[in-house]
């Protein structure tokens, strides 16, 4: 690996090499954000991803920035998300200057309505049940009656009991934060290589030598962030990242004037106006095909919440693919027998992409996870199962 | 910058364009009333604010958005104006409410 990188002469699809400190696996929002930050602390970066047809739940996502309710079995994840939505601003605020792009992220704070008293109690237990952890990072939160939230959103339901709320949630324009992370990426030269679908990872010479569709590329390090893939991939390098895909459904209207001036968890106004409508959860294996039946059950449900986007009228509805390990939180782990591979997976791509460009990222570059990653380790699924 | 072909019939059908008291034929879709009466601009867009008007006529281009008798982002070509009508201009995006 003593080879310095030889610039970007030769990127041609034949091209065997490409010497890199590091290679990305994976060009949706987490490795992106990954070798953004890493770009960062000066490495020579590649990202190796596949093409326009990818699996890419980076374009499909509900665009949240969100920490209510999160943390539940792993306080630990609590704290790395709310530490993700407290410098979020100044990376979003980063990207626009690197890039101008404006990813559109605001924190008005986020509603979650319920439909029944019995729910609002439900959800103010598991809110007060999930503080009452050990070692539980807090944040604060408030359970609002019907009257309090009427206040906020005059418009809600009949039906609506009130609901819990949190200051610190946000969201974004997460397309456009795609794009300015992929800006970000060529304006610190990092050599983006679309398909380059990674057939083969192996270890050589105290580096990785990466055989991909498109010519062979050889790195220091290797960070997997391929999202789904990563499941066949982390083997390759004594990894492993038991990812499933959970699909979800999302409605979006046309662009309306601003009404929704806070994000709730399945209902949310984006910043050019448009109504986003989401939050199915449906086990369906790589099938992204729409089903009318989960469309309308969304569509219903969010109109109990706001009657008023009865109304509007429907655009665009697709279905997305989240990357769910086993306990739906976070695999980041270093490999132990090859001490320069990482995996970094996780269903929450926007939320954690500041903590992913800024705090992982240098830790990769500087050579590995602190241990207070090690609670993120997929070493946590081998216990066995409970009878 | 539109005029009736010669043989073209149909009663007389009054309806408002902005408030505006406005005389179309019967048959006529709203897109092709408001450019008979001179309105080529029906809307401005939702993001940049750029001039827009009827433009394929046929239901595909989502260019005539207009509100009519109170409801937002209607098809002009698609909608029949009919007596009595109120067709309104749209300047930027719809309210949810309308």
């Amino acid at each position: 690996m003593a080879e310095p990188n030889q610039g970007k002469a030769g990127q041609g699809a034949n091209q065997r090499g490409g010497e890199f400190d590091i290679a990305v696996v994976g060009g949706g929002l987490v490795g992106t954000a990954v070798a953004w930050g890493l770009a960062r602390t000066g490495v020579k970066v590649a990202v190796l991803d596949e093409g326009d047809i990818a699996v890419r739940p980076s374009r499909g996502n509900f665009a949240l920035v969100w920490l209510q309710g999160k943390g539940m079995g792993m306080p630990e994840y609590a704290g790395w998300t709310r530490a993700s939505t407290e410098i979020w601003a100044g990376f979003a605020d980063t990207l626009r200057q690197q890039t101008g792009i404006d990813v559109a992220y605001r924190k008005p704070g986020g509603f979650m309505p319920v439909l029944s008293e019995q729910e609002l109690e439900d959800r103010a237990n598991a809110m007060k049940r999930l503080h009452n952890q050990p070692d539980m990072v807090r944040y604060p939160y408030e359970v609002l009656d019907r009257a309090a939230l009427l206040k906020e959103m005059p418009f809600i339901g009949p039906e609506v009991a009130g609901g819990t709320y949190c200051p610190l949630d946000g969201h974004c324009n997460s397309l456009r934060l795609l794009r300015a992370l992929h800006a970000g990426l060529e304006r610190s030269g990092v050599a983006y290589r679309p398909n380059h679908r990674v057939d083969r990872i192996e270890p050589r010479d105290g580096g990785f030598r990466l055989t991909t569709a498109a010519g062979e590329i050889r790195a220091g390090k290797v960070v997997l962030a391929a999202g789904h893939d990563s499941a066949r991939l982390a083997p390759m390098v004594g990894l492993e990242a038991p990812v499933r895909p959970q699909r979800g459904h999302v409605i979006v209207t046309e662009k309306t004037a601003p009404f929704l001036h806070h994000p709730t968890g399945y209902v949310r106004q984006t910043d050019e106006g448009g109504v986003m409508i989401g939050d199915s959860f449906e086990e369906a294996g790589f099938d992204t095909t729409l089903r009318p039946g989960v469309s309308s059950a969304i569509a219903e449900r969010a109109i109990r919440f706001f009657p008023l986007l009865g109304k509007l009228n429907v655009v665009r509805s697709w279905a997305a693919l989240r990357v769910l390990s086993p306990d739906g939180y976070p695999i980041y782990e270093q490999s132990a027998t090859a001490p320069g591979a990482f995996v970094v997976t996780c269903h929450s791509g926007v939320t954690l992409a500041a903590n992913h460009a800024l705090t992982l990222a240098p830790l990769i570059a500087a050579g590995g996870l602190s241990d207070a990653f090690t609670v993120f380790s997929a070493r946590r699924f081998h216990v066995p199962q409970a009878a | 910058m539109f005029r009736r072909l010669p043989d073209i019939a149909g009663d007389r059908v009054s309806f408002t364009i902005d408030g505006r008291p406005a005389e179309a034929r019967s048959g006529d879709s709203v897109a092709a009333a408001l450019l008979a009466n001179g309105v080529a601009a029906c809307r401005n867009t939702p993001v940049s604010g750029a001039a827009r008007g009827p433009y394929c006529m046929m239901g595909v281009c989502f260019d005539c958005l207009v509100t009519i008798d109170g409801t937002g982002n209607r098809q002009g070509c698609q909608v029949r104006v009919a007596p009595g009508m109120a067709v309104e201009t749209q300047d930027g995006k719809r309210g949810v409410e309308r």
